[in-house]
């Protein structure tokens, strides 16, 4: 599968390798270059440096041949829209997005993206964590 | 009417004032605190410090019995999200500013129809006023002829029209037909010309603003 993953952070770093680690063709978008060194040494796949809310951008990283695309940067809105660009304009199957924010996340998957929030995924696993529920899965 | 407008900047502000001075009922919803705070010295109860892309600071703004909602920050993702979130309240209509022209297209593909480019509107005056570069002198030629290129736009009277339908000026002949992507052909009578399609023309040199009309139409200024 060609993935496409905008977000170098520690989250897509993770997910970039262990895709890569799959088999599959990954390539990572950031602005910043620098954060390309949270990839492990043994990353065989592509690192593109821009911005992705940009269409010739997104042209650049493959966006027209790719399987999956993943926006996991640090702001909300951005990792919508260019969800929504994948999605509408590019016609991506695929279409992974993390929101922060539980009420925009609920919002946009109601809009027909695969959201996720590590904030209402976390509040969960810290109160089952806590209160001693489902304790088998979360040790 | 009731106008909510996200973002405080010097759009969002000069649009306040405008619609204030109108009787309007105005809200600007501004997330810089500092900001609001110097907005408000001026317009009083006319602003609110938040983030308009969250749907609580929509509701809390009473986004639901809003006529229009304005989403005019200098960040297109932002604008979008405000102007989803405002549709889904039921706001009649949502205008957004869009910085990037490129990102028109998404914008309209959300089912957001009104949107405002000031980048696209400057780049359509310096279009209108350079008309001449949709014609190219390329060649002079003995005799009198000239060798002009024609880029044909999307107005041009002869696009969807085949060669032979085409009325030049005399002496003059479309020589090759190069299309957007880059394709060159010799056109026969059957040859359809489209828009985007480059014409290398050979033309009399005193026929050249002839031509112009016959294949890229009217222009202010230029013909009169």
């Amino acid at each position: 599968m060609n993935i496409l993953i905008m977000g170098c952070g520690r989250l897509g770093a993770r997910v970039a390798a262990q895709l890569d680690e799959a088999g599959h063709n990954v390539t990572v978008l950031d602005t910043n270059p620098g954060s390309f060194r949270r990839l492990p040494e043994t990353f065989r796949g592509e690192r593109a440096v821009g911005n992705g809310m940009d269409g010739p951008t997104l042209e650049r990283a493959g966006i027209q041949s790719a399987d999956a695309f993943m926006a996991v940067t640090q702001g909300d809105n951005r990792n919508y829209f260019a969800s929504q660009m994948a999605r509408e304009v590019y016609g991506v199957k695929r279409v992974l997005c993390r929101i922060y924010d539980p009420v925009r996340e609920q919002m946009f998957r109601e809009m027909g993206l695969e959201t996720f929030s590590p904030t209402s995924i976390g509040a969960q696993i810290m109160v089952d964590m806590l209160l001693g529920e489902n304790s088998a899965r979360s040790s | 009417m009731y106008v909510v407008i996200t973002g405080g900047g010097k759009v969002g502000y000069y649009l306040a004032q405008e619609l204030l001075n109108d009787n309007h009922e105005v809200l600007i919803i501004e997330r810089d605190a500092n900001r609001a705070a110097a907005i408000s010295e001026d317009l009083g109860e006319s602003v609110i410090n938040g983030d308009g892309c969250e749907a609580t600071t929509l509701d809390a703004a009473g986004v639901a019995r809003a006529d229009l909602v304005a989403a005019v920050t200098g960040d297109d993702e932002d604008n979008l999200v405000v102007c989803e979130i405002a549709r889904r309240r039921g706001v009649p209509r949502t205008i957004a500013r869009i910085n990037n022209p490129k990102n028109e297209l998404l914008f309209k593909k959300r089912g957001i129809e009104t949107t405002i480019s000031a980048t696209q509107a400057i780049l359509g005056q310096i279009e209108q006023e350079l008309p001449t570069y949709d014609m190219i002198p390329l060649l002079q030629l003995h005799s009198g002829l000239e060798l002009v290129e024609i880029k044909l736009p999307e107005t041009s009277p002869v696009a969807g029209r085949s060669v032979r339908e085409v009325l030049l000026p005399p002496e003059s002949l479309i020589s090759l037909v190069v299309d957007p992507g880059g394709v060159p052909r010799i056109p026969s009578g059957d040859t359809r010309l489209n828009a985007g399609d480059a014409l290398v023309v050979v033309t009399q040199r005193e026929s050249t603003a002839l031509l112009r009309e016959a294949l890229i139409g009217s222009t202010h200024g230029l013909d009169t």
